[in-house]
């Protein structure tokens, strides 16, 4: 394999990973609250389809953006009434949720576009396009650096960067704000959060709330920047590896970026397996790439790649004592 | 709280979750600019208006019972088996494995061992994510979805790579023997007097019927089904009374795994006669549904079977017919579970409601 292909593969790595990354960062505010959310998947394909459908009527990314973000909150508001105002369970509402979203999306796309479910391509500023980072161009013919930062550093969507950024930002809100630290206890013990007079609901709501925004970037990302358009079935279970990834990064920020882009990477390698052919000399079959990351979250969940041990009260409805 | 009559809590709960989720259903075919009286009707006449309709629908039936069964067997251990649909597609390739091992003589001899290879497979896919569970601690839900995912990729590399004939471009096993053939409703003597014209609901109805007696029998008639429900409603209770609690995760996962894996004599053996990718087609995930609305019992499953069956016949006639995409079925589906599962509570506070103010009335009265 030579340096570019090398780079070609690091540059569709970045790609893949960050709807992983975003979508691994909502879970993560949710579940550090007490709020399993298995429902990532479905609030990515419901933000995709309206992001896509904003942005074709409207012809501005940035309404679809929004709408995206619009449509995902609707999903995460159902899923906090279920899960916290009716104290439901909060896995069977991600699973139904999850339906709601992949039959609604082809539902009201074929009713807007009549194009069997999905909706009209997009161009212009319709999309996410390609940002150059400053002297990208000029920088390019250093050797080894040049190259690896013009076509792997450079030239993605706003929304990649967006994402990066988000995960510092992600562990200083949890690590080093009143808020986040709020949201990481009532995740670990809502009764002691309760006790200190702060709103258990409050907190939990908000949680699912930043969730429904996280994942509505992620759908919107799909639709708007990697793709150009929402076809059904779009997300194609990357709400399901964003939970794998948030699993095998231990619900920490910093750790879901190494994850992400780990199965970022396998996504990237399974789109070219004739360079892994060639590399280790031995035929791959593409379906056991497209399985290593839910085989790789299986051995850490049996504790073989070190423990994983989830937040203390996730999964529970809170009661407040009478 | 006020509680809720018996008769209330068994029946009335979950016909109004349903009568919920039925309205919602029929706002958003207003809201795509359809009748939703109209597309009632269609499912009715589709589903149910003709032999034909009904062999359609009691065909997809067969398979719900068994993946509703599948999670109510695991429900009753306190535990959520998502991986219903993986399960399926490894008990799928168990059926396939058997049909093509040898050229059966008779379809009975071929049903009994392709049902065994059903059974083990699945429950040979249940047990890992089980064994994690009870042995490391490894929650059942995320390890029973990446199953299905695992279980996917591995078909796929088996159909393109391994089981496929040489000369075929699909990626599909070759067809099953003729002696491994199952009769359709409409081979069966007197069965054959109402569905005179080919249908895919086959023999295993029965199997799946009899499934439902078992699973009744095994949770409500032995000392196992006492010890599984038991350790679903207080781990540490169970713990206590001496029941071992891995020795319960691992049984209730194999039953249910294979129950599930079971499903697939229906659709692979019966009607498909070949194992094709993506065999199940979600049926396992309509498992989730079909417990949840029956209430984890046979009988409320058996029902709810029915009631997805006539929705995914009836959903199929809508994509025929009229213009509502045959997405329509998978928002019913959630809107199911999501009234029948998740908002169970916000029904049952409704109710609680209703029937206290009726109370007072009657107490005000006399």
């Amino acid at each position: 394999m030579d340096y570019n292909t090398l780079l070609q593969i690091l540059d569709s790595t970045l790609r893949l990973a960050t709807p992983l990354l975003l979508a691994c960062l909502a879970g993560l505010f949710s579940e550090r609250s007490g709020i399993f959310d298995i429902g990532l998947e479905g609030k990515m394909l419901a933000a995709a389809m309206a992001s896509g459908a904003v942005a074709f009527l409207s012809g501005s990314v940035w309404l679809g953006l929004l709408a995206g973000i619009g449509a995902s909150l609707i999903f995460a508001g159902i899923h906090g009434l279920a899960s916290i105002t009716f104290r439901g369970n909060q896995l069977i509402s991600g699973v139904a949720l999850n339906f709601l979203a992949a039959g609604m999306t082809v539902l009201v796309a074929q009713r807007l576009f009549g194009q069997g479910g999905r909706t009209p391509p997009l161009s212009g500023d319709a999309r996410f396009n390609p940002v150059t980072l400053p002297f990208a161009e000029s920088l390019r013919d250093v050797p080894i650096i040049g190259p690896l930062y013009y076509e792997v550093i450079s030239g993605h969507s706003l929304l990649v960067y967006a994402a990066v950024a988000l995960v510092p930002l992600s562990w200083w809100v949890l690590n080093r704000t009143r808020f986040g630290l709020r949201l990481r206890a009532v995740g670990e013990n809502p009764a002691a959060v309760d006790t200190a007079g702060v709103s258990v609901v409050g907190l939990r709501f908000a949680a699912v709330a930043i969730t429904g925004v996280l994942c509505g970037l992620a759908g919107a990302y799909m639709a708007t920047a990697l793709q150009a358009g929402f076809g059904k079935d779009m997300t194609a279970g990357r709400g399901y590896i964003a939970l794998a990834a948030l699993i095998f990064a231990k619900w920490r920020p910093v750790a879901a970026l190494w994850a992400c882009l780990l199965f970022g990477f396998f996504q990237a390698l399974a789109l070219r397996p004739d360079v892994v052919t060639a590399v280790i000399q031995v035929k791959v079959p593409v379906p056991f790439l497209d399985a290593l990351p839910y085989l790789l979250t299986v051995l850490v969940l049996a504790g073989f790649v070190g423990k994983a041990i989830p937040p203390r009260a996730g999964g529970e409805p809170y009661v407040k004592e009478r | 709280m006020d509680r809720l009559p018996r008769w209330a809590d068994v029946a009335l709960v979950p016909l109004v979750s349903l009568l919920l989720a039925g309205i919602i259903a029929a706002l958003v075919l207003m809201a795509i600019g359809q009748s939703p009286t109209e597309a009632f009707n269609v499912m009715v006449d589709g589903a149910l208006g003709s032999a034909y309709g009904w062999g359609y629908t009691l065909y997809y039936t067969t398979s719900f019972i068994f993946t509703g069964l599948a999670v109510t067997v695991a429900f009753h251990a306190g535990l959520f088996n998502i991986g219903g649909e993986g399960q399926a597609q490894l008990g799928a390739l168990g059926v396939a494995l058997v049909c093509l091992s040898l050229d059966w003589p008779h379809w009975t001899l071929a049903l009994a061992a392709a049902t065994m290879g059903a059974a083990v497979f699945g429950a040979a896919w249940a047990a890992i994510p089980a064994y994690l569970q009870a042995k490391r601690g490894s929650h059942i839900v995320i390890t029973t979805i990446m199953f299905n995912y695992i279980a996917a990729a591995l078909l796929v590399y088996l159909l393109v790579d391994v089981l496929r004939p040489a000369g075929q471009m699909d990626p599909a096993s070759a067809r099953f023997p003729v002696g491994a053939k199952l009769p359709s409703l409409n081979e069966i003597p007197l069965i054959n007097l109402i569905f005179q014209k080919a249908v895919p609901a086959n023999v295993t109805l029965f199997i799946a019927l009899a499934m439902a007696v078992v699973v009744w029998a095994i949770l409500w008639r032995t000392r196992l089904g006492y010890q599984i429900r038991a350790f679903g409603k207080s781990e540490p209770a169970a713990r206590y009374a001496g029941i071992n609690p891995v020795f319960i995760i691992m049984i209730a996962m194999l039953i249910s795994g294979g129950l599930a894996g079971m499903m697939s004599i229906n659709n692979v053996m019966g009607e498909a006669e070949r194992l094709l990718q993506n065999s199940s087609e979600g049926a396992g995930f309509i498992g989730i549904a079909v417990a949840l609305m029956g209430r984890n019992h046979p009988i409320g499953v058996v029902l709810a079977a029915l009631l997805f069956g006539f929705l995914y016949q009836g959903g199929a006639e809508l994509g025929l017919w009229t213009s509502i995409p045959i997405e329509m079925r998978i928002v019913v589906q959630g809107l199911v579970i999501l009234f029948t599962g998740a908002l169970d509570m916000m029904v049952r506070m409704l109710l609680t409601r209703a029937f206290g103010l009726f109370r007072s009335q009657k107490l005000g009265a006399a």
